[in-house]
């Protein structure tokens, strides 16, 4: 049976990982080739990088980055942020990255998508989208969350299915942060008018929350970050948990 | 041992490459035919659309090269898919190794299937050491339904061979580059393989 991925995201800023990360038995927190490999030992399905550095170095760190951690890991990986053109994907996945992941660009482009998908076929396109609920409709946001839109949430996850995306990566901003769950509602909807895989992300706090977003929210993947880097869950705990809970996991 | 992985423009070669090296090996990249002839073990990747896939083997004459291998190859993903007779995607003609035709799921599930799921059924050497039911990593909208050939099923939506044997040709659906541990023991069995058939066939 198809299992439900549990998936860390690591935000890189100039070749390293940002957040503070509570992984005592690290050589190096900071060094994202080797926390990726102990997220892997750990039982995580799959990583996301989103790369939050804004340097004119930016896109041959990226890439080295993308090579070093390609060396090492088993299994697959995605990387996010300020990804904005066929060359940027090219690279990355010449490098070794599985999939990548396009956001604001494919808002002020929506045609990227297609030639994404064309090119390099569409499990390797996640879209992510950014939302927030605005008396009672779910708007796109751009830049982080910061910059609203007119786009509908529902519409514009439409369109990107219909335009080749392989994925899609679902953050609720009112959820993001907070600890207090997923946004499930929305998920579930998603997750209803499209056919393809949806990752929930935002607002994970406890093993609860991952167990509601697969089960309410019908989410086909779930990523959070500092819950697993300030270890307030260990993977392991959170799969034989939903294992329990009758939700298909790979342990 | 020399080791190829064909080159012929499709697919994340980068990744199975490093995991051949994870394994204490080294692989080298080609769309040479008398490299690939040469080689003691091929794997041939692939990931992408089928159509323009085989386009690109046509356009290089590989179509013609890899069906009289005579040592050990190991298709991945669609380059699996490529070596069945024919593929809903692009309405493509195959390189016709394996006796089956691939198709796409439908849409009672979520296409493609993105993820871990388990092998059942496993019939192969292919297999030594590895369990019934572990997971491997798939991505696909394209399947091959259970035919002849098949060494490992999965089940999404319907059963259907996740692996397949023929001869020297070996074909997986997922990748085991991208496997963890199980995929490890699978391309480690790969690359043992031949001594073993040889004995096998005295």
């Amino acid at each position: 049976m198809l299992t439900k991925r549990i998936i860390p995201c690591l935000d890189i800023k100039n070749g390293r990982t940002v957040k503070g990360v509570n992984f005592i038995d690290l050589r190096d927190a900071g060094d994202p080739v080797e926390l990726a490999a102990a997220y892997a030992e750990k039982g995580a399905d799959e990583l996301v990088f989103l790369d939050i550095s804004a340097t004119e170095e930016k896109r041959k760190t990226l890439a080295k980055l993308v090579l070093d951690v390609a060396e090492q890991l088993n299994i697959p990986f995605t990387v996010g942020g300020g990804i904005s053109s066929v060359e940027d994907v090219d690279i990355l996945l010449k490098n070794g990255a599985d999939k990548v992941s396009i956001n604001s660009s494919a808002v002020k482009n929506p045609d990227l998508i297609n030639q994404l998908s064309d090119k390099f076929g569409s499990q390797c396109v996640v879209v992510a989208i950014d939302a927030k609920n605005i008396d009672g409709k779910w708007k796109v946001h751009l830049v982080g969350g910061k910059v609203p839109t007119d786009l509908d949430l529902f519409e514009w996850a439409k369109e990107v299915e219909l335009r080749g995306a392989g994925e899609i990566l679902f953050t609720s901003m009112d959820h993001d942060g907070t600890k207090n769950g997923f946004a499930n509602e929305a998920l579930a909807r998603l997750s209803e008018e499209l056919n393809i895989p949806i990752i929930a992300s935002g607002g994970a706090g406890n093993i609860q929350h991952f167990q509601d977003t697969f089960q309410k929210g019908k989410a086909d993947a779930a990523l959070a970050a500092s819950v697993f880097h300030f270890k307030e869950i260990e993977i392991s705990d959170l799969k034989n948990q939903l294992k329990t809970a009758g939700i298909p996991v790979r342990i | 041992m020399k080791i190829v992985i064909i080159d012929y423009g499709a697919g994340n070669i980068q990744s199975i490459k490093f995991a051949i090296k994870r394994l204490g090996y080294e692989a080298d990249l080609s769309s040479d035919a008398e490299e690939i002839r040469n080689a003691d073990k091929v794997i041939f990747p692939g990931v992408g659309e089928a159509g323009s896939a085989m386009r690109m083997l046509r356009s290089t004459g590989l179509d013609k090269v890899i069906p009289t291998l005579k040592h050990p190859v190991l298709g991945i993903c669609l380059g699996m898919q490529l070596m069945c007779n024919y593929s809903e995607e692009g309405d493509t003609k195959g390189l016709g190794i394996f006796d089956a035709d691939v198709k796409r799921f439908d849409n009672s599930v979520k296409v493609p299937q993105i993820g871990w799921n388990q092998i059942t059924n496993l019939d192969s050497h292919l297999f030594d050491h590895v369990e019934n039911g572990e997971y491997v990593y798939l991505v696909h909208s394209y399947y091959v339904p259970e035919c002849a050939d098949e060494i490992a099923r999965t089940e999404y939506g319907v059963n259907y061979s996740t692996a397949l044997h023929r001869g020297n040709f070996y074909g997986v659906q997922f990748h085991p580059e991208k496997s963890s541990k199980t995929g490890e023991q699978i391309l480690k069995n790969f690359l043992k393989l031949e001594l073993r058939t040889k004995s096998d066939e005295v």
